[in-house]
């Protein structure tokens, strides 16, 4: 295998085009061996089946712990969805805190965090394992990750540090460490800094390689086949620019155009629907019948089941403890109401997003189906399409049955929403970072680089290693976050009484009516 | 009873015009007292960084210092120079509904503004704060020109 040098790189460009081409191939290809040994143990660890069973631990764990937060705080997602939704609308915001983030910029601002790739590529990769049946479960995980996600944000925002000048910091290392203190458990601080090194894992991994992986995959898609380190170092630059030279114009600009595309993409997906809203009963029928039966995909009906809970936990996030760091710069003096609105995320990211994403994809017809006995015909371990596309590229043929042009708009959407997820998790790495590090202007650059680099790796891997290192690493953050949630509820069904008490004496005012 | 004049700040020349205006109204009322009111433009509904949300509250404190000690505060002590009673408020959001708030607060008996100076695309498109204000307050609004 040869090294990239400059002189290497000078010759290709002088010599032929073929041997430049074999040379980058030869590159990504370096980067791609090397990347899967060194994470093979790791990802065999956390994907580990129960003895006996093909069931991942992991999914299990997630499941178990949104269930029980489910039902330990009585059905809070549906209890509290209304509040909700009056809480981002700043019914209840007092007018002497404006200036200050409001639930809504605390939401939309974690929102931009999940929603992306994971709602594009991740749904398309769930459903051509998986089968339409694995929405089914992704939709119950998103429901149930509700709890979660109220559970870590809440806390969030109770243990968060407040320092003299103003400025905030919060996420799980700070309730692990404060909170355990709090209720005389010991083991938190040592907790908070597994998860931070775990969190460090997932921000290189889910939070940048995977979103630099899957934008290249959709660039070269429609500009043709080239190098994947070619993105890479392109991407890298961008990212260097906004969180080492602080460009903040391409950071707000990101930011703003963001949500537009993600109206955008859901509106599309309503259009096509609407379209083919005949369809639309026998692709329900699908995802039912998919979710208990398997229509034939590799594992059956726990095949769609395992790959609906992966892609939803790793959409939204629930449980994760990302959320967490995100919400904790609000303003408020309940920690409830940031909990309360922070269940409305995967709401919003997978029961919403995801579905439209897996109907649009269900209807399209490019999952290929055997006319003699109604199951999907298979290609290895995933469902054989159209043309042979996977990942973000089903999603994108998928629109495109509906809209030619639509890829365009996508690989727009995919670029941005890559970007400004790296962004947000570069943010979370930091964190973790800094909290393991201590804050300095040196060790703050020091992450900001090796970030970077690993934009490069990400771009120049192929999907398989790539998205098995992603999961691994932010299921891992959830192993210890969902632990010490265990520990810590308690304290969050007492700030939930207590709120939900003083809401309904009145003692709790709404501003706006 | 004294009466009281809202007054819409913008740090420019324009809320310099509508300061000499109230002043004159106000002597002609005699037992007036005059509020100084600055809006810093903000929106709930904006969409922010992680990061800047974690600066956030800093940037507010600095906002609102920022706005009395080059704005209000010298315009107060201006007019507390002059004889007026005067005193100053600051605050984020909306500058039509704000103005409004705080003259509905207050008790006042009118808004004082000037004709925002600036005609770009986006005042055309979408309306200016005067404009705004002119429409939708609940206090009678003179508009300097």
């Amino acid at each position: 295998m040869k090294k990239l040098t400059l002189s290497t790189l000078a010759l290709s460009a002088a010599g032929s085009t073929s041997a430049f081409a074999q040379e980058t191939r030869s590159i990504d290809q370096a980067v791609n061996e090397t990347f899967a040994t060194v994470t093979g143990p790791f990802v065999n660890f956390i994907f580990s089946p129960f003895p006996g069973t093909s069931f991942p631990w992991i999914v299990m764990w997630l499941v178990i712990a949104a269930s029980l937060f489910t039902v330990y705080f009585g059905f809070i997602q549906i209890r509290g969805f209304r509040h909700s939704i009056q809480l981002v609308k700043g019914d209840y915001a007092d007018p002497n805190d404006a200036g200050e983030v409001s639930h809504f910029q605390a939401l939309t601002t974690a929102l931009s965090g999940t929603v992306g790739l994971g709602n594009i590529a991740g749904v398309a990769v769930a459903v051509g394992i998986g089968g339409p049946g694995a929405t089914f479960w992704m939709i119950v995980a998103g429901l149930l990750g509700m709890a979660s996600k109220f559970t870590e944000c809440t806390l969030g925002v109770k243990y968060r540090n407040e320092y003299e000048d103003g400025t905030v910091s919060g996420g799980p290392m700070y309730y692990m460490s404060k909170g355990f203190a709090e209720r005389g458990v010991p083991g938190g601080k040592i907790m908070a800094v597994v998860f931070s090194i775990f969190c460090i894992l997932g921000a290189l991994g889910g939070g940048n390689m995977f979103q630099a992986n899957q934008a290249h995959a959709q660039i070269s898609g429609i500009m043709g086949d080239y190098p994947g380190w070619i993105t890479g170092i392109i991407f890298a630059l961008v990212v260097y620019a906004v969180i080492v030279g602080g460009i903040k114009s391409i950071a707000s600009v990101t930011e703003k155009v963001v949500p537009f595309m993600g109206v955008l993409y859901v509106g599309t997906a309503l259009i096509i629907l609407l379209i083919n809203y005949d369809k639309i009963g026998w692709a329900f029928g699908q995802i039912f019948e998919g979710a208990f039966t398997g229509l034939g995909v590799a594992g059956g009906f726990v095949g769609a089941l395992i790959q609906g809970f992966k892609r939803a936990a790793f959409s939204n996030e629930a449980g994760v403890g990302s959320a967490a760091i995100a919400h904790s710069a609000v303003r408020t003096k309940e920690p409830i109401t940031e909990g309360l609105v922070s269940l409305l995320e995967p709401f919003i990211d997978t029961v919403v997003i995801c579905t439209m994403t897996a109907l649009v994809i269900t209807i399209s017809g490019l999952l290929i189906v055997d006319p003699a006995t109604g199951n999907f015909v298979l290609d290895g371990n995933s469902i054989a399409t159209v043309d042979g596309v996977k990942g973000v590229s089903l999603t994108s043929a998928a629109f495109a049955t509906g809209f030619s042009w639509f890829p365009y708009v996508l690989a727009v959407a995919v670029v941005l929403f890559a970007f400004s997820t790296m962004i947000s998790w570069s943010y979370y790495g930091l964190k973790a970072w800094t909290y393991l590090f201590g804050e300095g202007k040196t060790t703050e650059l020091v992450f900001k680089i090796i970030f970077c680099v690993f934009v490069v790796i990400g771009a120049s891997a192929s999907l398989g290693p790539v998205i098995d290192f992603s999961d691994a690493a932010i299921f891992a953050m959830a192993v210890v976050n969902i632990t010490a949630l265990y520990f810590l509820m308690p304290i969050v069904k007492k700030e939930m009484n207590s709120y939900m008490a003083r809401l309904k004496s009145g003692e709790i005012k709404r501003f706006k009516h | 009873m004294s009466a009281k004049i809202v007054i819409g700040l913008d740090g420019s020349g324009s809320g310099e015009r509508a300061v000499a205006y109230a002043k004159k109204q106000a002597k002609q009322i005699g037992k007036c007292e005059l509020i100084a009111v600055y809006v810093i433009e903000w929106s709930p509904y904006s969409f922010q960084t992680p990061e800047e949300n974690e600066q956030r509250h800093k940037r507010r404190e600095e906002e609102i210092d920022a706005a009395n000690s080059r704005v209000v505060i010298p315009a107060v002590d201006a007019l507390k120079a002059e004889g007026f009673s005067a005193h100053g408020v600051v605050k984020h959001g909306d500058v039509a509904d704000l103005l409004n708030a705080v003259a509905v607060e207050e008790g006042a008996d009118q808004i004082v503004v000037a004709r925002s100076s600036d005609g770009g695309i986006a005042s055309r498109v979408f309306g200016t704060s005067t404009a705004k204000l002119v429409m939708t307050a609940t206090v009678p609004v003179t508009v300097v020109g």
